[in-house]
């Protein structure tokens, strides 16, 4: 049974999508991050995505790159990561971590694992780990009872949709636009239709994510997504210290009832 | 030339590119779908006699193979006597042993139908040779360089402008090649559509290991053919640099049927590898993921990759192709440091004794063979993968050795 199933069951009761906020851990600093974090759930989110800083962040934009960089300068260390996935919990908040693939393989899949389900976490999203190579992951991740969030892309083949969904656990990451994190002005028309295509192959939730920043924005991927993806944008919220107004803006988007088309 | 060059072959990786336990793919799966493409597209290409035939053309009448093999007997007499034969890369068009990759890669492109290049590089040798291939093909190219090298190789980012290349200079992370090459695969996961990537050595994500190995072993069976011819018999010793790894798997499978020659890589050690200002990878790494492969790479203890430091440019690199890592696990070959003092020593005899001006990169692998040839002895026989030529590098030797003109 899927640790985030609950969430997702509620707002579809509620006929609206999951709010996803995502925030580097250690940004600003690691107690600032439990500060910001603490007011993204309180604001709204239902889920946060705390994103453990990495050297080399391939999938990541400007924003998040910059916000990973000064967290590692800030001497953030990833033992750091699971007292702040902690806090999130103790906050009564839903975490799951996104990382890129190398930092767990040098922890040790199965005592990251271990770790951060002992921390309160309920699972990991892996952008650059393909079901392909996560014969370790699969088995780390069953055996500590976390969620495994695989991501699909508008260049994904039916099969691969199929090799993804079969392979997560939770929900789904679909990539709305073909890029890396950052938010855009519009949000991209591939996305409903790769919701779309996913939903052939799995009932399982479909969140969406790359590219939004505003509550108008959210409300429209709300309107065929479970979840609605938000980094980039509380990233930049910190330097303006407006995370708990964009949080509010946000989580008022995913609950318009949208408007037809 | 020989046009098995492309063949499969007994040391081929598994299907998902697995080197052992080393290789495979650990790319976004928004980046699947083009190397999936790309494996398909190079699956056929490998055995089409037409493909063959348009690349072996392209290496005999544009790159100018095959390279000459130079017994370099002055050198030699510093290294214990051995003989010492060089296989003269620097002499390809564009200077150095990249062209090989850069032609095949950008006729898949063509044959795949895509108009855009995009390329990483360090010493910028693999940039021009991307570009010089793009400007024959008639494809838009776009280089990613980290701003340190665009600094100490301006005269390559003159050169790539000049063949009607974009360069990007990289201001993120340690601006160097790694930082490069992030900054190629988010442009990649932009514009896959239309867009390859040139992946410049053997490392990445399937296919590109076999790929570029397999553009690069006309390096090995040229060499191999010619030192039968010119000394009569099998090297004891084949020596080539190791940045990524290109030029060494391209020589280095010349040989690898051959157990009783050595293969020996040497590695960039740069003050030496008890400091941490190196770019030793097989020496000292760890296994991880890096760029698309698991390989050895350098990083901390929390996972995060360190930067390399070599006075090379082109070996600084903090990561290494996965077939190497597994050539080290099964003991076929053997990786040695060689520090940037070894190699601008290297690097000042073999101008001074020979007439030729080799790149710092292949000055690495110059250093190693004379230590190699002191081990050996007077009976003892190395061929040296003279992977580049130097011009580039004046720079670097003019402010090393102090050779400005005095004010």
């Amino acid at each position: 049974m899927s640790r985030l199933a609950g969430v997702f069951e509620a707002c579809r009761a509620e006929s609206r999508a999951a709010l996803i906020g995502y925030l580097p851990a250690g940004y600003p600093t690691v107690d600032g991050s439990k500060d910001v974090l603490r007011a993204m759930v309180g604001s709204g989110c239902d889920v946060v995505e705390v994103g453990l800083p990495y050297s080399d962040p391939v999938m990541d934009g400007p924003t998040i790159q910059r916000a990973s960089e000064r967290a590692l300068r800030e001497g953030f260390r990833v033992r750091d990561l699971f007292g702040i996935v902690e806090s999130v919990a103790a906050a009564g908040g839903r975490a799951v971590v996104m990382t890129y693939w190398n930092p767990v393989l040098k922890y040790g899949a199965d005592a990251f694992a271990r770790d951060l389900a002992a921390a309160g976490g309920l699972g990991l999203i892996t952008p650059d780990l393909v079901p392909d190579e996560a014969e370790e992951w699969l088995a780390a991740s069953e055996a500590h009872d976390l969620d495994r969030i695989f991501l699909v892309a508008p260049s994904s083949t039916e099969e691969r949709i199929d090799l993804n969904a079969r392979s997560s656990r939770g929900f789904l990451y679909a990539t709305s636009v073909m890029g890396v994190t950052g938010a855009r002005d519009v949000v991209s028309s591939a996305a409903p239709e790769l919701v779309r295509r996913v939903r052939e192959h799995t009932t399982m939730p479909v969140a969406v994510g790359l590219g939004v920043r505003s509550g108008a924005q959210a409300a429209e991927l709300a309107a065929f997504a479970d979840g609605v993806i938000v980094g980039s944008a509380f990233v930049t919220a910190v330097e303006t210290d407006t995370v708990a107004a964009l949080a509010t803006e946000l989580a008022e988007g995913v609950r318009q009832v949208p408007s037809p088309a | 030339m020989s046009r098995g060059q492309l063949a499969p072959t007994p040391h081929d990786p598994d299907d998902r590119g697995h080197f052992g336990p080393w290789g495979g793919r650990y790319m976004p799966e928004a980046l699947i779908a083009a190397v999936d493409e790309l494996a398909a597209f190079y699956e056929k290409a490998r055995i089409d006699p037409e493909f063959l035939d348009e690349f072996f053309r392209l290496l005999r009448d544009y790159a100018g193979r095959p390279s000459l093999l130079t017994e370099a007997p002055k050198f030699a007499a510093h290294a214990g006597g051995a003989r010492i034969f060089l296989k003269r890369e620097d002499l390809n068009h564009t200077g150095s042993h990249k062209i090989n990759n850069v032609l095949g890669q950008a006729l898949l492109t063509k044959r795949m139908g895509k108009k855009r290049v995009i390329a990483e590089t360090g010493a910028g040798q693999h940039g021009v040779a991307t570009a010089t291939a793009c400007a024959l093909m008639g494809l838009d190219c776009v280089i990613y360089m980290g701003e340190v090298d665009t600094e100490r190789q301006a005269l390559n980012v003159a050169r790539m402008r000049l063949l009607g290349a974009e360069v990007i200079p990289v201001k993120t992370g340690s601006r160097t090649l790694k930082d490069a090459i992030n900054e190629a695969l988010r442009d990649w996961v932009a514009n896959v559509d239309d867009t390859h990537y040139l992946l410049g050595t053997a490392a990445g994500p399937h296919p590109f290991p076999v790929l570029v190995r397999d553009f690069h072993r006309v390096i090995g069976i040229e060499a191999r053919a010619q030192v039968l011819e010119q000394a009569g018999r099998l090297p004891d010793v084949v020596a080539a640099c190791v940045g990524g790894g290109s030029n060494a798997i391209g020589i280095f499978h010349g040989f690898i049927d051959d157990p009783s020659v050595r293969l020996v890589g040497l590695e960039p050690g740069g003050d030496g590898i008890d400091t941490d200002r190196h770019g030793a990878t097989l020496t000292v790494g760890t296994p991880g993921s890096l760029h698309g492969a698991m390989s050895y790479v350098m990083q901390d203890e929390d996972g995060q990759i360190r930067e390399a430091h070599s006075i090379s440019a082109g070996l600084d690199y903090p990561g290494v192709g996965p077939e190497h890592a597994h050539l080290k696990d099964t003991g076929r070959a053997e990786y040695r440091p060689v520090t940037d003092a070894e190699a601008m020593e290297a690097f000042a005899l073999l101008s001074r004794t020979e007439g030729i001006i080799p790149a710092i990169e292949s000055s690495h692998a110059l250093a190693g063979a004379l230590v190699l040839g002191r081990e050996l002895g007077p009976d003892g026989l190395i061929v040296v993968n003279l992977s580049g030529r130097g011009d580039k590098d004046m720079d670097t030797a003019i402010k090393w050795f102090g050779l400005g003109v005095e004010s």
